[in-house]
């Protein structure tokens, strides 16, 4: 499965703030621990990451700072702010929205008959099929 | 495929992801601690160092990718960003309409001869064409209805001035309202510019860089405008024909104004041409101005003084003016983790010794300036004196700091936008509440 790009973007704030409000991170280590809360179906390109932890950054949500990791080489750490735990509850509700939504609707029965369906039951469906 | 080692591999990688000159060194870090990082994970599930390599780059992506991304964050580079991410048919598409508003300017700006004045108004008209080039930026932004409204009351509220204000022509109000009225207009150019996003400081430096690039695209026309004129005057010259008054009144203010809106046309789409000249130039005149300013220090000192207080004054706020782009404009392309260099000490000592020359201005006429009382020249211009003390004894002090700690540009970039809006409420102030206090002299 492929996630929709829209929808990657959408939820990618709301994990980098969740992970860094666990505890300070890194840019590896944020990614590698999407990949393993979404059983490696959201794996971000750096060229994703970086620039939107310094969006986040510029919005005052995170701060970071440079030390030193166990290799010895400079690394770049980043934690959450107040803000960014604001910013995070926000975030929280309006997915708990979303998602609640969704699964009320597909609780319907006709509704999950037609998505359960591995044929679409229109009419150019049928044809098809 | 290559078997160079490791290290050799990341640093060609890094050379080449510099290369695109739109990421800092900091930004180079972070990204190689990445691959770093990824390859040793890899190394440890049994790859060898040329696979870990390669899937490691892969992951990060698609360097141009990478680059475009990072283009859509940082300072300097949103400031490349125009050119890099539009599609070329936007580039092109909003050029028939700067034409449009272009002819519309330049029309609006003889308005005031529909009620009998022999010339274009050097109150009213630069107001509508400020106007039209804020409608410009509004039509091709596709601003919400809030951004047209606070427009479209700033430009009420000047014209109102402009026209209803019961003003001594050529009198001091007078001049000093034909001077602060296009500032004051300019804010709705910006708010028009920005979408409305007047609270965003990224938007608000997003403005700067624009104006900025607008000032040097009308020089720039305003060139090319010059020896065309010329040309055309000296052949009308020599063929015994003499231009008249007439022509001249209607050529170039209509010129000026349809400029306007073309310049901006040209700064968002055509950018590739001028890109980075405003951050280039400040480069370039910072240490000059440096220098200029020491010697002159000493200078006044051995001089003793200033002799003729007069102009003194005005001088100095166009030289703190100009201090103030020069720090604005090195800082708009400062990306915001930038660790701080020589360049700001440098920066120190420019804004040290500008605020060193203001103060011996000040201090030498302004007792003399008091003798007279307060007059409407003497307020705007000490007013604008303090407004510009203000921004650069903040904007000294952060720089040093941060040039002391090597911390990175964030915080004086912040005082920057966030002073912005002094700007703007000094020059309304002087617009709608001095003619009146002063009388219309």
């Amino acid at each position: 499965m492929k996630l929709a790009k829209d929808l990657v973007a959408a939820s990618a704030a709301p994990l980098v703030l969740t992970i860094l409000a666990e505890s300070e991170s890194y840019g590896y280590a944020i990614v590698k621990r999407v990949e393993d809360l979404s059983d490696g179906e959201i794996a971000w390109t750096d060229g994703f990451l970086y620039p939107l932890l310094h969006r986040l950054e510029d919005a005052g949500q995170i701060t970071s700072r440079w030390g030193v990791a166990d290799t010895g080489r400079r690394r770049r750490y980043y934690a959450v702010t107040d803000a960014g735990t604001a910013a995070l509850a926000e975030h929280r509700a309006q997915w708990r929205t979303v998602t609640g939504a969704l699964a009320r609707a597909w609780n319907v029965p006709g509704l999950r008959l037609r998505l359960a369906s591995p044929i679409p039951t229109t009419g150019y469906g049928w044809s098809l099929a | 495929m290559s078997t160079l080692p490791l290290d050799d591999q990341i640093a060609d990688w890094r050379r080449h992801l510099l290369g695109h000159g739109r990421l800092g060194e900091a930004d180079a870090d972070e990204l190689e601690d990445h691959l770093r990082a990824a390859i040793s994970d890899l190394t440890a599930a049994g790859l060898t160092d040329d696979e870990a390599f390669l899937i490691g780059i892969r992951r990060i992506g698609n360097l141009d990718e990478v680059a475009r991304q990072y283009a859509t964050t940082a300072a300097t580079r949103e400031w490349k960003q125009h050119v890099g991410t539009l599609p070329a048919t936007r580039r092109l598409g909003d050029g028939p309409v700067a034409i449009v508003f272009g002819v519309l300017a330049a029309l609006v700006v003889q308005l005031p001869r529909l009620w009998g004045d022999p010339y274009p108004d050097f109150l009213v008209s630069p107001v509508l064409a400020l106007a039209v080039l804020a409608g410009y930026l509004a039509w091709t932004h596709k601003v919400g209805r809030a951004t047209v409204l606070a427009g479209a009351a700033a430009t009420v509220l000047s014209l109102a001035v402009a026209a209803f204000y019961p003003f001594t022509v050529e009198g001091d109000t007078w001049i000093i309202t034909m001077l602060h009225l296009p500032v004051a207009m300019w804010v709705a150019v910006a708010v028009a510019y920005m979408g409305g996003k007047v609270r965003s400081a990224r938007a608000r430096m997003d403005a700067v860089r624009f104006t900025g690039e607008w000032v040097i695209y009308m020089a720039l026309l305003a060139l090319g405008g010059i020896v065309l004129f010329a040309i055309t005057f000296l052949t009308m010259a020599a063929a015994g024909q003499e231009p008249s008054e007439e022509l001249i009144s209607w050529v170039i203010p209509s010129a000026a104004a349809g400029a306007m809106p073309v310049a901006a046309w040209l700064v968002e789409g055509k950018s590739t041409v001028v890109e980075n000249l405003a951050p280039v130039l400040t480069r370039i005149f910072t240490p000059l101005f440096t220098v200029a300013i020491a010697v002159l220090l000493v200078g006044i000192v051995a001089w003793g003084g200033f002799s003729d207080n007069r102009d003194v004054l005005i001088l100095f706020d166009v030289l703190l003016i100009v201090v103030v782009a020069l720090v604005m404009y090195t800082l708009s392309s400062t990306p915001a983790d930038a660790r701080a260099g020589w360049f700001e000490w440098l920066q120190v000592a420019l804004v040290v010794g500008a605020l060193a020359l203001n103060a011996v201005a000040l201090t030498t006429t302004l007792d003399r300036t008091f003798d007279g009382g307060l007059t409407p020249n003497r307020v705007a211009a000490l007013g604008l004196n303090l407004v510009l003390l203000v921004h650069l004894v903040v904007t000294a002090w952060l720089t040093a700091v941060r040039a002391a700690r090597r911390t990175p540009a964030r915080g004086v970039i912040a005082w920057q936008t966030a002073y912005l809006p002094v700007y703007a409420a000094w020059a309304w102030g002087v617009v709608l509440v001095l003619p009146p206090v002063f009388g219309f002299v």
